[in-house]
């Protein structure tokens, strides 16, 4: 591996002897810090036990639509298990853990000693995870409320006006609202710091131009989340008004209008697909290139791309709504904005495949991640075609065939990059490497349990499967796929098993990381690992994208070529 | 063999109404049975074609880059050609996605207008679904019927064209209606009227589900649509529009009309004249129980009003605390009902 000729500080920069407490320090480091690397972990953390509480959830409905007529779980419980699941895996597990991989990350890529505005960044971690906690308290509320106690049972996206106080009596409909516009608060906070970083704290000589693309694609999202959150907030308000002050917004009762939630709703819940999906990008574009050992191919198309997925996807939000009896011209102006995503989104595959091209490709953990992702996300993406092919969605929408299409994008496209970056980024933040070993078993077994459980469910849906359903009969086709399917969550289970077990050991027991185990080129490798709380000790040069690189290799630097 | 299968299922499960007509029971998508269905397969068929051929081109691509690029050992540890882009290339796949979305495009605008701006013909059949928690009602206004949970529509051949469409309400949430071999769903909203149409070409029994989730037992909503011949169609509207069959034990009515489920059903000529549950005039005449896969028969009939909460949890129908001889007796009657 080239060492970097660059001054490093090898120490952890604690000068000051503290004296406090064990309490005191415990205080320090996990609820009073404003740092934005502790900060970046804990919301890893969180949105890690939001994911092991939701995917227990999915287990148990996996196991309850193993068989035709199953009793395992009651209806009720069903309906609870997968509204929970839903929300608890968009607001509380994606929405967290990419905050917590802005956090960590942005501020060492830009050279910057923090994010802009650290304790306003502490508020976002505090309102995400108290919302969490406010959410799942609701399944506490079984004795304090009336009619429906419990976890809420509308479904994640909550259609009116079956949340109205006339169908959903009791408060938990009002947990989910609330729940939820807390965690919005706290990610509209992060948004905005992640703005204000990226464009204010970059290091001396990093140009807009010479930004990471990781920065870049993060720049997007949180444009993307301050324009799509205030229509779901402002509906959720909305609908408080509603259940609780006697307002008609949704009340159909009362003439109003259960149309109008779903535009509001899926103006947000269509960009938060992306919100959730284009970091996964920003990871695969960083970590890709490493283990190609080549830079990125087309970088300026892929920051084009980017851009224009963030705004084509603000106006294809009704291709959700196909089915609810829009005119036919505004069903074919729908489907064509959902398609054209479908051209830079493209790109970037492409721009993915051309940089392994030519390349030495590592087929370490994280590039393993990365690779499976390619295929998983390919197919996610052209079944989303067939989905937006507005006639095909008829017969699609509301079936297991979005189940499966939209699992494949968030697991076999996001999640899988999120590995990939933890694997990646686990030694800059720990200081130990995971074990390769391990990360192939967990690799591996992901990738299985994952196709076992998700393929069938595409073909379920194509016999005419709805979603939603906690039991089915036997005789209409649908037994084999979910027997599979239901399998598939118990080798998903132990890749998990696997991962948690290769996160605990190394942490004890892992291979020393150094600070720059993957001879990578962006600055976060130019600190100690962990890095200190400053940062960096001495402000490195960046005269291109790929600042390290100019280092190792000064007699090839890449601001020879580049333009800008 | 699997057909079969099921068939003799249908034959166990439902002996006293097995007619020639066969049970549709798995909505493939791509084995539509009616002109809407027909229309959104023939597309879909194209749409998965362009996106196999997409799919088989790039993942060669990947898997090529992946196997031909590896490190293996014993390479040259330096490293490759540091290549940058080309804007010939990024050209060229940006061109190329963009003329397939064109054909999606267009092709979808043309079915998709072919299927939702249909005109209704004079002769058509017209039936009004309403949505409820968790059944379907079915109103033929101009035959003044009404039926629930099973759509009977005569069918359509080549020689007489025969359309039916529906227009959909709902009484409560919203729900959606879906029979996959006969057309994609349609939402069924509150304060909303939808429209859709059907022309069956095949006789048979379609099995459906609700698809938009409407509550507790969204799940056990499910629907059927008996496709006729147009006698037979005559024949059960001519039924249909008979009043109530006049009891056989004025005692066995007098249990009917002295309990509470009157207040929420009705029974033509009789003063049970709820509007919230199914209508039970020709209760008989159905081949299921409330909105499930459960045969209609006098068994089941009086499990389901002993306690219809066992059956179908969280369903609106309270349980009435009835002992076994008026149990008797209301079973004795609504199985008149035919």
């Amino acid at each position: 591996m080239a060492s970097v000729p660059y001054p490093i500080d090898e120490g952890r920069g604690e000068t000051a002897v503290r004296k406090d407490s064990y309490w005191a320090r415990f205080a320090h480091a996990w609820v009073f810090t404003v740092d934005h690397k502790q900060l970046g972990l804990m919301y890893i953390i969180i949105a890690l036990l939001f994911f092991v509480a939701s995917g227990l959830q999915a287990a148990v409905m996996r196991a309850q639509l193993m068989y035709p007529n199953n009793t395992l779980v009651s209806p009720q419980a069903f309906n609870r298990m997968f509204t929970m699941h839903g929300t608890t895996m968009v607001f509380f597990v994606g929405m967290p853990f990419i905050a917590g991989l802005a956090n960590y990350l942005i501020p060492l890529m830009i050279g910057a000693r923090d994010m802009a505005f650290p304790r306003l960044n502490a508020l976002g971690f505090w309102l995400t995870l108290f919302g969490g906690i406010l959410l799942y308290s609701s399944y506490l509320a079984w004795a304090g409320t009336a009619g429906q106690g419990s976890a809420p049972d509308v479904g994640w996206f909550a259609y009116a006006p079956l949340t109205e106080k006339a169908f959903s009596p009791g408060t938990s409909t009002d947990f989910w609202i609330l729940s939820i516009i807390m965690s919005s608060t706290g990610s509209t906070i992060t948004a905005i710091n992640i703005l204000a970083t990226a464009l204010c704290l970059r290091i001396t000589g990093m140009t807009l131009a010479r930004m990471p693309l990781f920065v870049w694609m993060f720049c997007v999202v949180a444009f993307q989340i301050l324009v799509a959150l205030p229509p779901l907030t402002a509906a959720q308000i909305m609908l408080l008004l509603d259940r609780f002050l006697g307002a008609h917004f949704f009340d159909t009762r009362a003439a109003g209008d259960a149309v109008l939630w779903q535009h509001f709703f899926w103006l947000f819940g269509h960009p938060e697909v992306y919100i959730l999906m284009i970091p996964g990008f920003a990871c695969v574009t960083e970590i890709i290139p490493v283990f190609s050992r080549k830079p990125i191919f087309g970088r300026a198309a892929m920051i084009g791309a980017s851009v224009s997925i963030g705004l084509i996807s603000l106006g294809v939000w009704a291709h959700h709504m196909y089915t609810v009896g829009l005119p036919s011209k505004t069903n074919i102006f729908f489907a064509v904005a959902t398609m054209l995503v479908g051209v830079p989104t493209g790109i970037k595959i492409f721009n993915w495949t051309a940089t392994m091209w030519g390349g030495r490709i590592r087929f370490r953990t994280p590039m393993l991640f990365c690779i499976a992702f390619l295929f998983q996300f390919l197919i996610a993406g052209l079944t989303g075609i067939m989905l937006g092919v507005a006639p095909f969605d008829w017969q699609l929408g509301d079936s297991y065939f979005v189940v499966a299409h939209f699992h494949y994008t968030l697991i076999g496209g996001l999640l899988f990059t999120l590995f990939a970056a933890i694997y990646y980024w686990f030694p800059k933040a720990t200081g130990r490497m995971l074990s390769e070993t391990l990360g192939k078993w967990h690799f591996w077994l992901l990738v299985i349990g994952f196709h076992v459980t998700f393929d069938p469910l595409h073909f379920a849906g194509l016999v005419g499967m709805p979603r939603r359903i906690y039991t089915y009969p036997a005789g209409r086709g649908w037994e084999g796929f979910n027997y599979y399917s239901s399998w598939g969550v118990v080798i998903q289970a132990a890749a998990i098993a696997i991962f948690v077990w290769n996160v605990i050991d190394s942490l004890v027991r892992g291979k020393k990381a150094g600070n720059d185990p993957w001879d990578a080129w962006t600055l976060e490798w130019a600190t100690t690992s962990p890095p200190p709380e400053y940062n960096f000790a001495v402000s490195p040069e960046v005269r291109s994208s790929r600042p390290l690189w100019d280092l190792k290799h000064p007699e090839d630097p890449d601001w020879k070529y580049e333009q800008v | 063999m699997n057909l079969r299968f099921r068939l003799l299922c249908n034959f166990l499960l439902f002996p006293t109404l097995l007619s020639a007509e066969p049970l549709h029971a798995v909505g493939n998508i791509f084995r539509p049975l009616a002109t809407p269905a027909e229309l959104v397969s023939d597309l879909s068929t194209l749409t998965l074609v362009i996106c196999a051929v997409v799919f088989l081109i790039v993942a060669s691509l990947l898997a090529y880059a992946v196997i031909r690029f590896g490190y293996r050992e014993g390479d040259s540890r330096s490293e490759p050609a540091q290549v940058y882009g080309s804007n010939q290339v990024e050209i060229a796949w940006t061109v190329i996605p963009i003329l397939i979305v064109f054909v999606l495009a267009m092709s979808t605008a043309r079915i998709t207008s072919a299927v939702q701006d249909q005109q209704v013909p004079k002769d058509a059949v017209n039936v009004t679904v309403i949505g409820h928690q968790w059944w379907w009602e079915f109103r033929y206004t101009d035959l003044k019927i009404t039926t629930a949970n099973e759509l009977h529509v005569p069918l359509s051949t080549t020689a007489e064209r025969k359309l039916t469409f529906l227009t959909l309400k709902s009484a409560d949430v919203a729900h959606g209606f879906w029979v996959p071999q006969l057309a994609g769903k349609t939402d069924v909203i509150p304060n909303r009227t939808n429209r859709m149409w059907i022309d069956p070409k095949e006789l048979g029994i379609y099995l459906g589900n609700c698809s938009e989730y409407c509550g507790t037992q969204h799940a056990n909503m499910e629907l059927r649509v008996v496709v006729e011949t147009p006698e037979d169609f005559e024949k059960w509207v001519t039924q249909q529009q008979e009043r109530a069959a006049a009891p056989e034990s004025a005692e066995n009515q007098r249990a009917f009309l002295s309990s509470a489920c009157i207040a929420c059903h009705t029974v033509s000529g009789t003063r049970a004249l709820g509007r919230t549950g199914p209508d039970l005039t020709h209760l008989m005449s159905r081949q299921t129980l409330a909105a499930t896969e459960v045969p209609n028969n006098a068994a089941t009939l009086r499990d389901w009003i002993k306690d219809p909460q066992r059956l179908k949890p969280g369903n609106k129908m309270p349980t009435i605390k009835l002992n076994d001889t008026q149990l008797d007796q209301m079973v004795a009657y609504l199985t008149t009902l035919h």
